[in-house]
């Protein structure tokens, strides 16, 4: 029994561990500029947590096949422990956890520790059930006045603009996100209704989209292409299909989209979501 | 589970008698000072009382300290705080209850000095001065209502009634505990029982003297806090 | 005096069946029913599981059935979103606190605490009875809060387990947000007020009724680890307690806890129409108040299992447990630090980076007494003799999900790596292995284990043994995957994965988790039905099957009303002495007058 037991847990162990090893099924290639560094931070911890995984797991199948009741005479160790092995390995667990936690801060300190660098593309985000709405501030790069009280979804009025103050004459709001590729982006982030979550898988980057908060977060995009926007945070019976897109183009590409009137923006979004596709999977 | 009714005949010994099984307190159970277990002496059982009370207390205060660090989170992080006006009568609720605390303490002694019609006086008067905190309590809330001042009206009137009705419940069941000491207090008892009585009056004004003192931290919280 | 107070103490065997069996005041018995509640409620969690999978793996499959039983929720047998999402509620409310909160604490720690340490009963036998009353109570609303179909809702609470505000907090927001969300919030209530009445008790009980001889380093680690677990619940339940109180004001008194102004539903503005004004309420204050009662209850999940788990892998590796001390630290430590790493629930919900930089390190931090726990279980085995049985299987298969659900925890503490895994199948992977399945075999490993002491029977070995193997490796087969799913991105409680094309390429590997789900989930019958058969025909056990050494097996089996028969157990030893060189036996009860032991825990602590 004990070495059936030892060989299953060994099995087990192997079976786990080629699946994180094969990577048939990893991330998708990542897209931002922090991704680098958090995958690097990924692949550490992983690996860190596979061979401690493997090292207890081949302990315990060892322990079950070597220390087996075999009916032989004789009776089993007497001893309550040792302080120095209690002591070790508490210090060494200690020292690789703690440390890879502190590890872990720098991409998150990059993230969130400092605000949007300056010349930061900034988009207004406001999520509703089961919607996204990305409000751009146009050509002159001041967002119009928005009000709860204007928000209308009968006439498209998702976000509350208020078309009579001047700084909207050049909004434009979509349900797409459009961000140029190597240009630092702000998101300022809100909700309509109920909680959110603004996450996109090649970013490597997720927050939550609380109603009654403005939550600014920043990232900076690379790759030009179209990608899938999922809503992450469960908000209500459509929560699964709260789906969009954020199309990464190039900055001339950008810059032309967002220097177009309202109407010609809608169109052109409508072209350049054709225009790209979506990664093949890897 | 057959054997459940099986003998509890041979616990029942003569004061004093040799007990086989379980030795008394020195007895030889212990062989070392790990034996030596500092609950456990004559009326170390009636301790639970005790025990028991602080351990309940210690989950009130992790209550009114999620409420506390509600109120503070809500009152900071909002602009929609109107301070709400304390209503008179509170006034004469803390003074109540602060007598109350006076008045059961009296009675706890008055049991230990074995001064039984003295201790059921004072117990009758905590049991009165209780009810009236309450009544004091719901006229506050009439007050307020008279002013138009309801639950959902602003978020310090929210938290106004809900901390006033969460420590009336709390006080509430200290009442029924009296009360039960009272009706208990009737009986005549034997010395063990006059323990157990002891330690559940201990505990019973333990409950209550901490109420009392919970309801200043509230009544502080809510009108003199910022 | 001792004695006369002894004569107080003693209260006669009740004779009626309802007195025994339904309103008893025997610890015994209301472990039983605590362990009854878990195996219902688990059977409910359990199918749950299996409709959600089935949704997930052959989307827009018709099951005619399901049209018949839940006409609302699947109409034509087609499941809606909406059923699923409930179905996602109920399944995690159910399983994490009447399964995963019962059936360890209320249940073997309600039967076998007091036997432990020696006690005839309880501290406050009558107020056992009702705290499992209420709890009782709470499994029933929870229940009526499923089949609960008013005008405006047609299935039961929808908010996950954890019910975010405001989604949880206003009524409008949506199928699954009407009455039967007031009945989960109703439920958890009970069940809070329920499991604090326990709480109170155990520790009461621990620090009172221990026997002459039993000092704390002497208590078996389950004794422990039932007693860290009543301080969790202690100092957590009240807080969850507020919450929902404050959650349900929101609801049905229209106050504005967590729901913050300007607000726009369904085409209503908050204020106008008819939906009512709020203004500032905080969300994120719902999820601090949750998620400071929701950490600690993953370690109120576990701890008696790890309790179990030491006891048993001694018993049967015929050795002390390695480090003793250490282990009663390591339980400590895990609770405290349970406390203040609640945050890392919320790391991208908004709050204060820095704080989360804090929450992360303590976070990390737990995974020390953690891994000191299972070094020590591997050091317990080390130089045994080891008896494979099926509660010793279970033991094992205890360790190596422990560690393989545990270890995630690395990827998902950190601050940054959770920026890409929150909210994905990462998460539900994680701690499933850890706090479901790892809890369910130490629960599994003390059945087989204590139930010669409770019935009197033996369950069958072979039956036992067929249900540890696939099981074992079922759960693997469940949850391993799973982690890869959530290193793709797949994000939790979707209804459906079909409108997203990067999930596309995952579709074999959900359908190779619920096949592996059904068959694991179908398993179970062989472990219902070896319990309810052995309880009658099972083969007759002794007083002392295991050769065990703790007080509840120096009692017959199952014990009289009174524990000990009249006379309360005098302890001499640790708990674990087994293999002492020279003793007659391999074994020292912890009673054994006779036996001279040089060195143990009883004693001076230190090892050799």
């Amino acid at each position: 029994m004990g070495r059936a037991l030892a060989v299953v847990i060994w099995a087990l162990t192997l079976g786990s561990v080629s699946l994180f090893f094969v990577k048939k099924w990893w991330f998708p290639t990542a897209i931002s500029s922090h991704a680098p560094a958090l995958d690097r931070q990924f692949l550490i911890t992983i690996i860190v947590v596979g061979l401690a995984f493997t090292a207890a797991q081949v302990g315990l199948g060892y322990m079950v096949w070597k220390y087996r009741d075999t009916g032989t005479p004789g009776r089993a160790k007497y001893t309550h422990g040792s302080s120095r092995l209690e002591v070790l390995w508490t210090v060494i667990t200690a020292v690789i956890f703690i440390g890879l936690a502190v590890m872990g801060q720098s991409v998150w300190a990059s993230l969130h520790f400092n605000q949007a660098p300056p010349g930061s593309f900034p988009v207004e985000v406001v999520a509703q059930q089961f919607q996204w709405n990305f409000h751009y501030a146009g050509r002159d790069g001041v967002p119009g006045r928005t009000d709860p009280t204007l928000i209308d979804d009968s006439t498209l009025n998702f976000i509350g603009l208020d078309e009579a103050d001047p700084n909207a004459k050049d909004d434009a709001v979509h349900s797409v996100l459009a961000i140029p590729a190597g240009r630092p982006v702000e998101l300022i982030l809100r909700s309509k209704d109920v909680i959110h979550n603004f996450f996109v898988p090649q970013l490597r980057f997720k927050q939550d989209l609380v109603p009654g908060m403005a939550i600014r977060v920043h990232f900076t995009a690379n790759t030009p292409g179209k990608y899938e926007l999922a809503c992450a945070e469960l908000c209500g019976q459509l929560h699964f299909k709260m789906r969009s897109f954020m199309l990464v183009l190039p900055e001339d590409e950008h810059r032309e989209l967002t220097a177009l009137s309202q109407e010609d923006f809608q169109t052109r979004m409508t072209e350049l979501l054709a225009k790209y596709q979506l990664p093949a999977n890897n | 589970m057959a054997t459940m009714v099986t003998g509890t005949r041979p616990r029942t010994r003569e004061r004093g008698s040799a007990s086989p099984g379980f030795p008394g307190p020195g007895g030889n159970g212990s062989r070392k000072r790990n034996g030596d277990d500092p609950f456990f002496h004559p009326d170390s059982r009636s301790n639970r009382y005790r025990i028991g009370v602080w351990v309940a207390l210690a989950a009130i205060v992790m209550m009114f300290t999620a409420l506390t660090s509600a109120y503070i989170v809500r009152a900071a992080s909002s602009d929609d705080w109107q301070a709400l006006p304390m209503p008179r009568i509170l006034a004469f609720s803390t003074a109540v209850i602060l007598i109350s605390s006076a008045t059961i303490e009296a009675a706890r002694r008055k049991l230990k000095a074995d001064l039984h019609s003295g201790y059921t006086t004072w117990l009758g008067l905590t049991t009165v001065l209780g009810l009236a905190f309450l009544v004091s309590q719901l006229l506050a809330w009439r007050q307020l209502v008279r002013q138009g001042v309801y639950v959902a009206s602003h978020p310090h009137s929210s938290f106004f009634y809900l901390l006033t009705a969460t420590h009336g419940v709390h006080l509430l069941g200290g009442l029924f505990g009296i009360l039960y000491l009272l009706l208990r207090s009737r009986r005549t008892e034997t010395e063990l029982m006059r323990i157990r009585t002891l330690a559940a009056v201990d505990a019973a004004t333990i409950y209550w003297h901490f109420m009392d003192a919970l309801w200043i931290y509230l009544f502080l919280l809510l009108f003199f806090w910022r | 005096m001792s004695e006369e107070h002894e004569t107080v103490h003693r209260h006669p065997a009740p004779t009626g069946f309802i007195r025994k069996y339904i309103f008893s005041v025997d610890h015994k018995v209301i472990g039983i029913q605590y362990i009854m509640l878990a195996l219902v409620a688990v059977v409910v969690g359990m199918v749950m599981s299996v409709l959600m999978r089935m949704n997930l793996s052959w989307p827009g499959t018709n099951w005619p059935i399901l049209g018949t039983l839940f006409p609302g929720g699947a109409p034509e047998g087609m499941m809606t979103p909406e059923f699923y999402l409930s179905l996602v509620t109920m399944h995690g409310t159910i399983m994490v606190f009447f399964v995963l909160t019962t059936a360890p604490q209320g249940g073997f720690g309600n039967y076998f605490l007091p036997i432990q340490i020696g006690a005839e009963d309880m501290a406050f036998p009558v107020l056992n009875m009702l705290s499992f009353w209420v709890t009782f109570v709470g499994f029933v609303v929870i229940l009526t809060a499923i089949f609960y179909s008013g005008a405006e809702s047609t299935v039961g609470p929808i908010g996950g387990w954890t019910g975010y505000a405001p989604l949880s907090a206003l009524p409008n927001s949506g199928p699954g947000q009407g009455m039967g969300m007031n009945l989960w919030i109703i439920s958890i209530a009970i069940f809070c007020i329920g499991s604090l009445l326990g709480a109170l008790n155990f520790i009461t009980t621990l620090l009172n009724m221990r026997t002459r001889g039993m000092s704390l380093m002497r208590m078996p680690l389950t004794c422990w680890a039932w007693f860290t677990t009543a301080v969790l619940a202690l100092l957590s339940f009240p807080v969850l307690l507020g919450g929902g109180i404050l959650l349900l004001l929101d609801r049905i008194a229209l106050t504005s806890f967590f729901i913050p102004g300007g607000l726009y539903l369904s085409g209503v503005l908050s204020g106008t129409g008819n939906f009512p004004l709020h203004t500032g309420g905080s969300p994120i204050l719902w999820q601090h108040l949750f998620w400071f009662f929701g950490h600690p209850e993953v370690y109120i999940a576990i701890l008696p299992g790890m309790g179990a788990t030491s006891h048993i892998l001694a018993t049967f590796a015929r050795k002390p447990v390695f480090g003793y001390r250490a282990m009663v630290f390591a339980i400590f430590a895990i609770g405290l630090l349970g406390f203040f790493v609640w945050g890392h629930h919320m790391f991208i919900s908004g709050m204060s980076p820095y704080s989360a930089m804090t929450f992360s390190i303590l976070t990390l931090s737990i995974g020390v007494p953690s891994a000191v726990k299972t070094f020590n279980w591997l050091g317990t085995l080390w130089g045994g003799r080891i008896r494979f049985t099926t509660a010793m299987l279970f033991a094992l298969g205890f360790v190596s999900l422990f560690v393989a659900g545990g270890i995630t925890g690395l990827v998902l503490g950190q601050t940054s790596l959770d920026l890409p895994m929150h909210d994905t199948y990462f998460v539900p992977a994680h701690f499933h292995l850890v706090m479901g399945v790892a809890s369910i075999f130490g629960m599994f490993a003390a059945t087989y284990f204590w139930f010669p002491k409770m019935f009197g029977r033996f369950m069958n070995e072979k039956l036992g043994k067929l249900h540890f193997w696939i099981t074992f490796i079922g759960v693997y087969c469940i949850f391993v995957p799973m982690h890869t799913m959530g290193i793709v991105g797949m994000p939790r409680r979707f209804a459906q994965f079909t409108e997203y094309e990067f999930l596309a390429t995952l579709h074999p590997l959900v359908v190779f988790v619920s096949i592996s789900a059904i068959v694991t989930v179908l398993v179970q019958v062989l472990f219902y039905f070896n319990l309810f058969w052995s309880i009658f025909k099972g083969e007759k056990a002794p007083e002392n099957p295991w050769e065990a050494t703790t007080l509840e097996w120096t009692t017959t089996s199952p014990p009289p009303h009174d524990n000990f028969a009249g006379h309360l157990p005098v302890v001499h030893h640790g708990p674990y002495e087994f293999s002492v060189p020279g003793a007659p036996r391999d074994f020292i009860m912890q009673t054994d007058a006779e036996a001279e032991v040089t060195s143990g825990n009883g004693h001076d602590g230190h090892g050799h």
